[in-house]
């Protein structure tokens, strides 16, 4: 099996930690000495035994090829998720000194593995267990979604009066009524249950002061939200597809039904962005096979990381399955057939000029898309006064970064991987430039994470 | 507008522009109308839709235009593209090692703090090592690794010439574009702008002439390291006119290979304007013991000091000199005492200081330094006399003063304050062999224990030789059976975790277990010492990894 042939890098583990206080403590556990009893499966299970400061070792396992990602289990009082020694035992096991050799589970490990198998084919089995969806009275169902589509309603009613007003009384007194005026519109749209139009609001409350060129942003932002309101209002007169991309974009809740597609999908890039209700992860897919790029999203309660967490350059046989509404690229995780691997493939890459086009494209489906994923290929990052620049080896175009991108520390790397040579990026690209997430280097090599 | 693509608006070359430029004055029309309010201004007719109130108007042609320029946008043009980097041509580290170079990397932030407890080896403290291994094999580093490598230098400035040195020249490309790494190019020779080639006559005088002052710095002590004539020959000939600090630098440059040749040259600056030139200038000049100035010196510090041979035994007697001439300053002897010392001392001990120890032989009676420094010195001259010895023997790199200085380590008096501080120890220590060096402080550990031992641990080669190891593993051992808590020993132990031999780990093995308590141990202290020991050994077959992962 893979995992024993090629075996993750310790960039791949440590991408899993939380935090970056766990990444510096899983390192240190990342060596023999305090390890004892350690060993892995041909299934994907890797277990040990830590010493830690009590008299009784903790006991971990991880599980790499669960059928939901990895999977964490340690007898340590940690929060932390994976915790330090789950982390430590992946980098040993990930360190190809033979600290970790193959064997026959412990009876702690097998019990675990096999109870996660059992409620993973539970839950392939509908109806086994007894579904919520199918115990529910689908008449009460009903109901409670023309109830919130009236509260929605109601809500989408009450924005477009504040928009009118808004436009009527002139952008630029904005600027003075400040932030509590949108906090306020945005706790109205929490309660009208459209947490979607609520974050659009709530983003609309920052515009004013993000610097030069505020008064442009804000128009097209109120635009775009007007343009969503009336989406919601006239729901029933737009074509099916463009109507599920409103309901996702209002923030009702869908389900991924979307036929499984089973592929090889490389994990192209996994990042995290928090605000103080929630972490929000983003993985991105490259199926092989397919040619498809999809968004796997998770979410942690504040300050704790979400539970799927895929290493960037993995391939993993799986199966994902769409969310509804035309152009989107959101899916969910299916089975999973194999452990994560290292692969050569590679996405295939396009230059600035197609990366743009193909997000002009893209919003004709859905024209509230900030960005979509692109790979470039043969770009050379270029500075350009203060900002950075991806700019085609080959032709005389390039793309800006985005401001969040000039900001992170992943800018160096990909910088220096490239050192003035052209280089394949992944990245999103939308109206505000582009953002890298992922780099290969020319010819061979593994990709680089920027996020 | 800070937009930051080229929006659909500016024409395109060879597009029709008509539709183009109104599209841009429709949007910038809807802008201005929304600024100021529908109240205030009216929307242009374009907008007018029938049955639509003014701003829902305006809304709705602002929701199509931004879409439509959302969907026109196209790249913009590039900039200037960056010089690439020089090729590395050193070959890549092998897989293993990069991986253990991103751990190592991923332990720097708030390094600090932690401090020296639990099992887990601090991985910080092995940077040093691995970048000095990764250096003496010649491996690139992983592009993607210079970031960080980066940032760990700008911290520690004690890594700097070893992170550089690994970084290599795409390191350098880098700094230039990312203020935050500029002292990477201060720290590397010729500031990153490259030296000239050092036998390009033209270019070498060019730099020199118009260089800054840190350029000429690096070029004269590049230059100084492979041609130390040419380098004193091209100081030489703008010396007269160069600012006093400035020569100050240049002549510290010279202290590489210093030879006899070099004599004239320092000969002349003896007589400079600047007085800490004139006594970097003497003290040079000392440091060769065949010079003219230490002739001067030998003369003047042999009439201070004689054995007396009147008394029982043969005891040397001292006459400090009684004045210091102009003569003896213009050889660099520094004529105000500094506070709290008697001026007499003060002088001898610079002149004993700047004499060749030679002189000692023919003087004395032809003794050896062994018996020389035997011999009792009268009315306690003794520890002013052997300080000023031990500071020659030093600067003039002499082995067998300093083993007759150092006396056996085994000697009570090695381990007590004596004449000898242990800083000087130390630096006696480091005119010796390797071999010699670690035996002698073996055996100063064996009688001393490791109280006083960190320093002299310092200046032994790394790993250290089995005597010596052996010697601190047991004296640690001692130590843990006093019973006192390990980190009154953390300096040590923290030594010990970098240079011991890897393969001693095994031989730590029986130090692993939680002994039992005795009766007057500090509470709990077994446990704390099973821990000390078990990081010691983690850290030490970690090393032995490292050092496997590096051998090609």
């Amino acid at each position: 099996m893979t995992q024993q042939g090629v075996r993750w890098t310790a960039d791949q583990v440590l991408a899993l930690a939380p935090d970056a206080a766990s990444r510096k403590a899983g390192s240190k556990l990342g060596a023999a000495g305090p390890w004892s009893e350690t060993g892995s499966s041909d299934e994907g299970a890797v277990w040990g035994l830590c010493k830690g400061s009590g008299s009784k070792p903790y006991q971990t396992i991880v599980h790499i090829a669960d059928a939901t990602g990895p999977a964490y289990k340690c007898s340590c009082p940690s929060r932390k998720f994976p915790c330090k020694h789950a982390l430590g035992l992946l980098l040993l096991w990930s360190g190809d000194d033979g600290a970790v050799p193959r064997g026959e589970a412990p009876d702690w490990v097998e019990q675990w593995t096999a109870g996660r198998r059992q409620r993973a084919a539970e839950k392939r089995t509908p109806g086994a267990a007894g579904s919520p969806a199918a115990a529910a009275d689908p008449e009460a169902a009903r109901r409670r979604a023309e109830r919130r589509a009236e509260r929605i309603t109601a809500g989408a009613t009450e924005l477009e009066q504040r928009l009118a007003d808004l436009l009527r009384g002139g952008l630029a007194a904005a600027e003075k009524a400040g932030y509590g005026l949108w906090e306020e519109t945005a706790a109205r749209m929490v309660d009208a249950q459209a947490p979607g139009l609520a974050a659009r609001v709530r983003e609309l409350g920052a515009i004013p002061a993000s610097g030069p060129g505020w008064p442009v942003r804000l128009l097209e932002e109120c635009a775009l939200l007007h343009l969503l309101d009336q989406g919601w209002l006239r729901r029933d007169g737009l074509p099916e597809s463009l109507a599920e991309t409103v309901r996702s974009r209002i923030g009702l809740p869908t389900s991924a039904d979307g036929p499984p597609v089973r592929d090889r999908w490389l994990v192209l890039a996994q990042y995290d962005t928090a605000d103080t209700r929630l972490t929000t992860r983003r993985i991105w897919l490259y199926g092989a096979d397919s040619d498809r790029t999809v968004l796997l999203l998770s979410y942690g309660a504040a300050g704790r990381a979400p539970e799927l967490a895929l290493p960037v350059g993995l391939t993993l046989e799986a199966e994902v399955s769409a969310y509804p509404g035309a152009g989107q690229a959101r899916a969910a995780l299916g089975e999973q057939f194999a452990p994560p691997a290292p692969a050569a493939i590679r996405p295939p890459g396009t230059t600035t000029t197609r990366a743009a086009a193909r997000y002009g494209e893209a919003l004709r489906a859905d024209p509230w898309l900030d960005s979509v994923p692109v790979t470039l290929d043969r770009v050379i990052p270029t500075p350009d006064g203060d900002s950075w620049q991806l700019a085609d080896a080959d032709e005389d175009a390039a793309l800006p970064l985005t401001p969040a991108a000039r900001s992170r520390p992943g800018l160096w790397r990909l910088v220096a991987l490239s050192g003035g040579a052209p280089v394949t990026v992944f990245g999103e690209c939308g109206h505000q430039g582009f953002t890298p997430l992922t780099a290969w280097p020319q010819g061979t090599g593994t990709p680089v994470a920027l996020c | 507008m800070n937009r930051t693509i080229i929006p659909v608006d500016p024409p395109a070359p060879g597009a029709p522009t008509a539709n183009a430029q109104a599209g841009a004055t429709a949007w910038e029309d809807l802008v201005t109308t929304a600024l100021l309010g529908t109240d205030r201004r009216t929307p242009p007719p374009s907008v007018g839709t029938p049955g639509r109130e003014a701003p829902v108007a305006l809304l709705d042609a602002a929701a199509a235009e931004t879409v439509r320029r959302r969907a026109g946008l196209r790249p913009a043009r590039p900039a200037s593209r960056p010089e690439p980097a020089p090729e590395d041509p050193r070959p890549p580290l092998p897989a293993a090692a990069a991986r253990r170079l991103a751990l190592l990397l991923a332990d720097r932030p708030g390094a600090s703090g932690g401090g020296r407890r639990g099992t887990a080896p601090d991985l910080m403290e092995l940077l040093p090592q691995w970048l000095a291994l990764a250096n003496t094999r010649n491996y690139a580093p992983p592009p993607e690794a210079l970031p960080a490598l980066l940032d760990a230098a700008r911290g520690r400035t004690d890594l700097r010439p070893a992170a550089l040195a690994f970084a290599g020249p795409r390191a350098l490309w880098l700094a230039r574009l990312n203020p935050d790494w500029r002292f990477a190019l201060r720290a590397t020779p010729g500031g990153g702008t490259r030296l000239p080639h050092l036998e390009d006559t033209e270019k070498v005088q060019q730099l020199w002439q118009e260089g800054l002052f840190a350029e000429r710095v690096s070029l004269l002590a590049a230059l100084r390291a492979q041609a130390p004539t040419t380098a004193r020959d091209l100081l030489a000939s703008t010396w007269a006119t160069e600012r006093a600090e400035d020569r100050l630098m240049f002549l510290d440059s010279l202290r590489t290979n210093l030879t006899a040749e070099d004599e004239p040259f320092l000969e002349q600056a003896l007589a400079d304007r600047s007085r800490n030139v004139r006594a970097t200038a003497a003290e040079l000049l000392s440091a060769l013991p065949g010079s003219a100035l230490a002739a001067r010196m030998a003369v003047r510090a042999g009439a201070c000091v004689a054995v007396d041979h009147t008394r029982d035994t043969p005891t040397i007697t001292v006459e400090a000199p009684h004045e210091c001439d102009a003569s003896m300053e213009r050889d660099g002897v520094v004529a105000k005492a500094p506070a709290g010392r008697g001026e007499r001392s003060w002088w001898l001990g610079q002149l004993v200081e700047a004499a060749p120890l030679a002189t000692w032989r023919t003087r004395l009676g032809g003794r050896t330094p062994q018996e020389i420094v035997a011999l009792p010195v009268a009315d306690d001259w003794q520890a002013e006399l052997h300080a000023a010895w031990c500071r020659a023997a030093v600067r003039q790199r002499d082995a067998d003063w300093s083993r007759a200085l150092l006396g056996t380590p085994s000697d009570p008096e090695a381990g007590g304050p004596g004449a000898v501080s242990l800083a000087e120890r130390a630096k006696l220590l480091d005119t010796l062999g390797a071999q010699e060096r670690a035996d002698w402080v073996a055996g100063f550990i064996a009688t001393h224990g490791l109280s006083e031992a960190f320093q002299l641990l310092g200046v032994c080669a790394v790993p250290w030789s089995a005597p010596l190891g052996r010697a601190v593993v047991d004296a640690l051992n001692i130590a843990r059976d006093a019973g006192s808590y390990p980190w009154s020993f953390s300096g040590v132990m923290g030594l010990a975790e970098r240079c011991l031999d890897p393969s001693e780990a095994q031989r730590l093995d029986g130090l692993l277990a939680i002994p039992e308590e005795p009766e007057n141990a500090s509470p709990g202290a077994g446990g704390y010492w099973a821990e000390a020991f078990q990081r010691l050994v983690t850290t030490l077959r970690l090393r032995a990894t490292m050092t496997e992962e590096l051998t090609p």
